[in-house]
């Protein structure tokens, strides 16, 4: 309990805030790397994940890059990446995209999958073409899952986007490599601290965004099945 | 509206968060190892280790093949990192055999110790070091830690040595391991003592391995520490900086043991050092680092070669 008092202690002394290697800085880049790496991914995963949801192919290849990538190690990708990129941000924002993108393929696949076929047939029957349904019906009704995918995809770039200091990349992994090489636990246990409290300010801003981004209509359905009157939809709750 | 499930759910993570908050409650240093407490009978195995460092990792290994043919047990403790984790482990006894080098420890133990020649700096170390540790005669071969910079950088400024390093006009970049920041060689010693304008310090863990080569010779970083037995310094053309001023210390390979190692194995570590010659190391580091060989191997091929096995 000492520890973790003297980390605080650390985290609040103002003297540490200053200058490049102070808490502020380091706080900055472990942020601005880990939204860069989860927009690029966003790019990549959610597009692709929603055309293998609307249209049911490469389905194979989607569980494949979902289950199989997530079993590389982001550390040995961030070695090798670096010994061809050289030193810097680049490699680890790499490394971290490739880390991001299996939750959020499988966030955007699931949500499209866990809709109900009748809802998309009676879309298309009614007229729309294929891009209306994808926008205006099944994007809104995976829109939970699609979330759960990105929230679980944040959580992960956060936490280790602490390994971008192993080449120069700065965030505040810095202080857990500095506070580990020098035995100074204190240093290394209020990097610890920081980047938890920063995942959990992540977390709670998600469950904020989910409950205001997922339209009315979704809630409502997710909460009395009284329209659908299947168990799809509420399998789409959680 | 409590349901009996959530109920129950809400109960038990009362209690989940008691116990962790009653376990944070403790007050005890859960980094504190503690004494141990393993009986020393005459028959205990010798704990040779190692630094953090495949080089210091090849020589304890060559200690450890040297003692095991000897006739001695061997308790390998290899890869435990640096110097701020093992010194204490060391002066506690836990260690017996450790392949150090002398300048670097030296000045880890005494920091305001003056530098000098490597007899010098070896008589410092043995009064230095604490009771219970011995230095025995350090070897020819040495592993110094060397400002290191391109061949063209060096072509450039016309470097020499690290005192030309006031040549240089451009902001350097400075890589390495991200304790340089607090060594007595580190930056802050090239700004009061030479001028030198240091831009940046950009900390790469690797302790001056291949991404610290990569980014020297990609112009990413200017100036390095990388040790002198390092191959990749031929490999890549660098030029590492002459030292007249000493701000690095003679880095020696000596080997301190505890007073649990007998004159027989001190004599068998003894031939060991006398054999192994500064450029030795540096084939030793190569058949590592080229030719991917495991330190066993190379260890035991060093040694059948200088007939000490």
């Amino acid at each position: 309990m000492n520890l973790i008092i003297d980390a605080i202690a650390w985290i609040l002394d103002s003297a540490h805030y200053g200058g490049p290697n102070g808490i502020g800085a380091r706080l900055f880049e472990h942020l601005w790397i880990s939204v860069l790496s989860l927009l690029i991914a966003g790019a990549i995963a959610i597009p692709v994940g929603f055309f293998i949801g609307h249209t049911g192919k490469g389905k194979a290849a989607a569980v494949l890059v979902s289950g199989g990538v997530r079993a590389l190690p982001t550390l040995g990708l961030i070695s090798i990446l670096g010994l061809s990129i050289g030193i810097g941000v680049q490699a680890p924002i790499i490394a971290f995209v490739v880390l991001a993108i299996p939750s959020m393929l499988a966030g955007a696949y699931a949500g499209f999958e866990a809709i109900d076929r009748r809802i998309v047939d009676s879309a298309r029957s009614v007229g729309m073409t294929e891009w209306q349904i994808v926008g205006r019906v099944e994007l809104p009704l995976g829109l939970p899952l699609l979330i759960g995918g990105i929230r679980s995809a944040t959580l992960q770039v956060i936490a280790t986007a602490t390994l971008a200091a192993y080449i120069s990349g700065g965030g505040l992994g810095s202080f857990i490599f500095l506070g580990l090489r020098t035995n100074d636990y204190t240093q290394m246990l209020a990097g610890s601290i920081l980047v938890i409290a920063l995942a959990i300010a992540f977390e709670g801003a998600f469950s904020v965004l989910q409950r205001l981004v997922v339209p009315a209509g979704v809630r409502a359905g997710q909460r009395t099945n009284v329209r659908s009157g299947s168990s799809r939809s509420v399998a789409a709750a959680e | 509206m409590f349901t009996a499930a959530k109920g129950r759910l809400a109960w038990s993570a009362v209690a989940v968060g008691a116990v962790v908050a009653l376990a944070g409650c403790a007050s005890g240093d859960p980094l504190d190892e503690g004494t141990s407490t393993d009986e020393e009978g005459a028959a205990a195995p010798l704990v040779v280790s190692s630094q953090a460092y495949y080089s210091n990792e090849i020589i304890a290994e060559i200690y450890s093949q040297a003692l095991e043919a000897g006739g001695y047990e061997v308790d390998r403790q290899f890869q435990i990192g640096q110097r701020e984790v093992y010194l204490p482990e060391l002066e506690a006894g836990n260690i017996d055999v450790f392949p150090e080098y002398i300048g670097s420890l030296l000045q880890a133990l005494d920091p305001e110790a003056a530098g000098g020649t490597a007899d010098e700096v070896f008589a410092d170390l043995q009064e230095a070091l604490s009771e219970g540790l011995t230095a025995l005669e350090p070897a020819d071969a040495s592993d110094q830690n060397s400002w290191t910079v391109t061949q063209e950088f060096a072509d450039k400024y016309d470097l020499t040595d690290v005192a030309s390093l006031a040549n240089v006009t451009e902001p350097l970049i400075v890589g390495g391991n991200s304790e340089l920041a607090t060594r007595p060689y580190g930056p802050d010693a090239l700004k009061s003592q030479y001028g030198v304008p240091i831009a940046e310090v950009k900390s790469i863990e690797d302790s001056g391995g291949p991404l610290t080569v990569k980014a020297l010779v990609d112009n990413d970083i200017q100036l390095a520490n990388i040790y002198t037995a390092d191959p990749n310094i031929k490999a890549n053309s660098l030029v590492a900086l002459d030292d007249p001023d000493g701000i690095f210390f003679p880095d020696n390979v000596v080997t301190v043991v505890s007073d649990k190692v007998d004159a027989g194995a001190q004599e068998i570590l003894d031939e060991v050092n006398a054999a192994l010659s500064a450029d030795d190391l540096v084939s030793l580091n190569s058949e590592s680092v080229n030719d991917q060989k495991s330190a066993d191997v190379i260890a035991e091929a060093w040694l059948t070669e200088k007939g000490l096995i």
